[in-house]
């Protein structure tokens, strides 16, 4: 093994922090500095992530990359260890070229612009970690540390919504996000805990996932054990990855969130989520798991069609994605629970592909909100005209999430409508409505905001910048390359998919 | 049994200690008055060179001395160096604001150096009687400290509290002493545990004493529901001194239970697994207790004091979880107690700074900290984070190994509980927080709040006042801390992330801490 794949996968988690930590001795005041020095950090971490997912050797499959520091020996026994399967690898590469563009983004922030990076790197870091993390202490350390950054990035760098009758205060959203999110982590710790308590009574007290997922397989979790503890981690991180009843802190949040903080939220932290429901729930507790799927598959088919009528009803376009993000997570908790290979492999690529499309969502209605200040689409009108480039990236981003075959959101739904076809007919048949409303809501969008009649009063509006621009045009091209050629990633999503879905 | 005076010489930190003491005293006498912040330079060196004697004097030494009072051991080594270092932090941080808003220095410093005598010998002591002097040390001292801000309504009536309060939980203990004593006959731990195990049915008056020295003790460490004095007496006391009280009292009644237990209880086995639930549900219910209070609080000091009545409802759990044949109990009280000693102190460092340079205490009055001093800003966002339990910083790490401990010994619901107020307390810290970096920075006082300092500044009245908000970019820095609080305050932001993200090399010392009272484990 080189060199690259002994370290890589500790280098990716160390980058940003180091990066962050750096950061904060950087004069203040200066902020294109912070903004450059954050630009460099991401680009060593989307380097290391396409190296690292270009690299992960599918034939083989597994865990790849592994590598182990020792941390704290008996009586805790917790041990730094590294590795990646074909779930993470897409995951980590989304995170890879998210923050990037985050990072890129985020150049209109004028105002303790160090403090912001600093925040969004540390933020980048602990979903680096969670993906890569062989043990429940550190991936319950890295996901506290990309949930910890979220108030202060949104509560100083975001923006309050009036709907006329009353505000929703940006301090209302970070508060709202940072007590959910860290409610559903009450469940996860407690969860751990039960875990490290019956692996000592097996007789080795372990946060490892890989001894507790042979103490599991060795049939030492019995089956009560496994369904009072399974639904922990199904709703604790189910809470990060939207699943109803408890999303309702996701729309805030992403509305109340700075262009570059909502592109990573809703981007990749939702999916922290979803993945834990995979790395921890379904791989430690398949008994529970199947218990459980269908619950979480109803739950799911809600998050579908609530998620889409609420985003119809919404006249905030911020409103409008993170409904829709909402009802787009619903499909990866329908694939996961599934529990069918193409169900769960369209789960994951649909995390990728929705990671995408969403930022790139949000990176174009920042760069509206930047130059209108409105986000109303009864306001806002015929923006085709004055801002063509970013209409046309916000256009195709829309396109995919309503699943139009060419873009990667067809391949991931219809994957993930594949596997519930033959699991679950009849949530599956409703879930297809709920691509079909989110086509209406999109497209109502796109008819009036942008390709409707020229509204004078925005005619001073200049079209995106070039950091926009390239941002778009990247996130443009990964929609279109993984919508006509999936197979590079499904191809690795499916060979651990595969051993995942082994033990049920 | 060894002769009194042997082996003596271990009890050099000590006396050297009460000698720095008088030292301080008497160099009070002969120092002017605008020089005498020295004191406070003159009692950190002591401190600093007891750290190093202690250091060069006592590793691996084990006796018991004064026919079986006081132990010589790695546990008390550990907490000296402990107390001493918490005493030096204090003081650095404290010789600003006692220059600016105490009279008589010399006698501060002098008995800050008594309570920390004090406090040695509770994390030494093998027997009640030495125990309780000891705890009476310490405590006579803070009665004094707690009163120091003489012109202070406040600070008299929480002293006044204290002092009662103090002396009517020493008479329960006291008593709960003497019934222990006359239905077992012996007061040193060993000899307690001894006769526990042998003695097949127990008397009622030995219940009463168990009970008694429960109460007793639970006055000290502001144990729910004996913690009614604990926010007056913070909120009165001068801000070096709350901090004092929170920090290094909390850790030297815990040093002295957890030896207590440890020694006497512990070995008992199948009554400790009784007793253990006893105590968990006092750490139930001050954790519920202080975090649920806090939520309601305006005044930083009464904040911090609801918010330490939470920490000891965990630290309590841990208590819960001692067993005589696993250390993770011990090591998670042990490492709770260093990582919440350093975070309060960065914390209190960095709101005495906020004190001396604005004279204000309320939340409220933090707005804007942020823009008008960044680093201070940072030490209480960091501090209140790590309190709240969020990595990378030690409050993260520490609370994860104590609720595994508390989760290990078969209280998963009371772990479940912990992790729960946790998340409340995340609310409130969070609220600070909020102040300090979203609210804008408040206008200077209007012409008539300034002849009156005794305005009440409630939060309420600034945020129904827009007029007193200032954009951003017009607010009035404030000036940069002196050097000695810098130095805390950095100190403190290195040694949270430090002990976060790597807290191996902390945790051997405490592994070897807790072998030496439980050695079964």
């Amino acid at each position: 093994m080189s060199n690259f794949d002994q370290s890589a996968l500790l280098l990716i988690i160390l980058a940003p922090l180091a990066g962050a930590l750096l950061s904060v001795f950087l004069p203040r005041g200066r902020p294109n500095d912070a903004w450059y020095f954050a630009i460099f950090v991401s680009a060593i971490t989307l380097i290391l992530s396409l190296l690292l997912f270009a690299r992960y050797d599918f034939s083989a499959g597994g865990y790849q990359f592994a590598r182990t520091y020792e941390w704290l020996d008996a009586p805790l026994n917790i041990d730094l260890s590294l590795a990646m399967d074909g779930i993470a690898a897409p995951l980590v590469l989304l995170n890879g070229i998210v923050l990037f563009g985050a990072v890129l983004i985020s150049q209109t922030i004028k105002h303790r612009t160090r403090d912001f990076f600093v925040l969004l790197l540390a933020l980048g870091s602990g979903v680096f970690g969670v993906f890569v993390v062989q043990d429940l202490f550190f991936l319950f350390f890295f996901y506290e540390l990309a949930v910890l950054p979220m108030y202060l990035l949104i509560g100083v760098w975001g923006s309050s919504t009036d709907f006329g009758s009353f505000v929703r205060t940006k301090e209302y959203g970070a508060m709202k996000l940072m007590l959910f999110l860290v409610a559903g982590s009450v469940l996860i710790w407690i969860g751990i805990l039960a875990l490290y308590v019956a692996a000592g009574q097996a007789g080795s007290p372990t946060f490892s996932l890989v001894t507790l997922g042979e103490l599991s397989q060795s049939g030492h979790f019995g089956p009560d054990f496994q369904n009072w503890v399974f639904p922990l981690f199904m709703i604790g991180f189910g809470v990060l990855a939207g699943l109803w009843p408890f999303h309702t802190w996701s729309p805030d949040g992403h509305v109340a969130a700075p262009t570059g903080v909502s592109m990573l939220h809703a981007g990749v932290l939702m999916k922290l989520g979803a993945f834990g429901i995979i790395r921890v729930g379904m791989a430690l507790l398949p008994e529970g798991a199947a218990a459980w799927m269908p619950v979480l598959i109803v739950l799911g088919t809600v998050n579908v069609i609530y998620g889409a009528i609420s985003a119809m009803s919404q006249r905030d376009l911020k409103y409008i994605i993170g409904y829709s993000s909402v009802s787009h997570m619903g499909y990866v908790l329908m694939g996961i629970a599934t529990l069918h290979p193409v169900g769960l492999t369209g789960a994951v690529l649909q995390m990728f592909s929705h990671g995408i499309m969403t930022a790139l969502m949000f990176a174009m209605v920042g760069a509206i909100y930047e130059r209108s200040h409105v986000r109303d689409i009864t306001v806002l009108n015929g923006l085709m005209k004055r801002m063509g480039t970013t209409s046309f990236f916000f256009a195709i981003a829309g396109l995919a999430s309503l699943g139009l075959p060419g873009l990667s959101g067809f391949v991931a739904e219809f994957m993930v409508f594949t596997g519930a076809f033959r699991t679950y007919l009849p949530l599956a048949v409703l879930a297809v409505i709920g691509a079909a409303l989110t086509a209406v809501y999109i497209l109502r969008l796109l008819a009036r905001t942008f390709f409707g009649e020229a509204d004078p009063q925005w005619e001073h509006l200049t079209d995106a910048s070039p950091v926009e621009k390239t941002v778009g045009a990247a996130f443009v091209l990964i929609l279109l390359f993984v919508g006509v050629w999936p197979a590079p990633l499904t191809r690795v999503i499916n060979v651990s998919v595969e051993s995942a879905l082994g033990l049920f | 049994m060894s002769g009194l005076t042997d082996n003596l010489y271990l009890l050099t930190p000590e006396f050297a200690l009460a000698g720095l003491a008088f030292l301080v005293f008497a160099v009070d006498l002969l120092l002017p008055e605008e020089r005498k912040h020295l004191l406070g330079w003159l009692a950190v060196l002591g401190l600093l060179g007891l750290v190093v004697l202690s250091l060069l004097l006592l590793p691996g030494k084990e006796a018991t001395l004064y026919g079986g009072l006081l132990a010589i051991d790695g546990y008390a080594l550990f907490f000296k160096v402990l107390f001493l270092g918490i005493g030096v932090f204090i003081i650095l941080s404290s010789i600003d604001y006692v220059k600016l808003h105490l009279t008589h220095p010399g006698e501060f410093y002098g008995l800050l150096l008594f309570s920390i005598l004090g406090m040695n010998l509770m994390a030494q002591s093998r027997e009640l009687l030495t125990a309780y002097i000891s705890l009476e040390l310490l405590s006579f001292s803070l009665y004094v400290m707690v009163a120091y801000a003489l012109g202070n309504p406040k600070s008299n009536e929480g002293s006044l509290k204290y002092i009662i309060i103090g002396a009517f939980s020493s008479a329960i203990l006291l008593y709960g002493i003497s019934m222990v004593y006359s239905s077992l006959g012996v007061t040193r731990f060993e000899g307690i545990s001894a006769a526990l195990s042998s003695i097949t049915d127990l008397r009622p008056a030995l219940w009463v004493g168990l009970a008694l020295i429960i109460v007793g003790l639970g006055f000290k460490l502001a144990a729910a529901p004996f913690h009614m004095w604990a926010p007056d007496v913070y909120e009165g006391a001068p801000l070096p001194v709350t901090a004092y009280l929170a920090i290094a009292s909390k850790a030297a009644a815990f040093a002295l239970l957890l030896r207590l237990l440890a020694e006497a209880f512990v070995p008992v086995g199948d009554r400790w697994d009784q007793w253990q639930i006893i105590v968990a549900a006092l750490a139930a219910l001050t954790m519920l207790l202080g975090n649920l209070v806090a939520l309601a609080q305006r005044n930083l000091k009464r904040l911090m004091a609801y918010s330490s009545i939470g920490h000891v409802g965990y630290i309590l759990a841990g208590a819960a979880a001692l067993s005589p044949d696993s250390l993770l109990g011990a090591n998670g009280i042990i490492f709770y107690l260093v990582g919440y000693s350093v975070t309060s102190i960065m914390v209190f460092a960095a709101l005495i700074a906020f004190f001396n340079a604005t004279g204000q205490e309320e939340i409220a009055d933090l707005a804007g900290l942020a823009d008008r001093q960044p680093l201070l800003a940072m030490a209480v966002a960091i501090g209140l984070f790590s309190l709240g339990g969020l990595p990378i910083f030690v409050g993260f790490t520490m609370k994860f190994y104590l609720f595994t401990a508390v989760a290990n010994a078969g209280f998963l619901w009371l772990a479940g509980l912990a992790i729960f107020t946790s998340l409340i307390s995340l609310y409130y810290y969070l609220q600070v927080i909020r102040q300090m970096y979203i609210q804008p920075a408040l206008a200077a006082p209007l012409p008539g709040e300034e002849d009156n300092p005794d305005n009440e500044h409630s939060s309420a009245e600034h945020t129904h006042t827009p007029s007193h908000h200032l954009p951003h970019d017009d607010y009035e820095p404030l000036p940069r801390p002196p050097a000695a609080l810098l130095a805390v305050v950095v100190l403190g932001l290195i040694a949270t992330v430090a002990l976060g993200v790597y807290p191996a090399p902390l945790l051997e010392l405490v592994e070897a801490a807790s072998a030496a009272i439980l050695p079964g484990g």
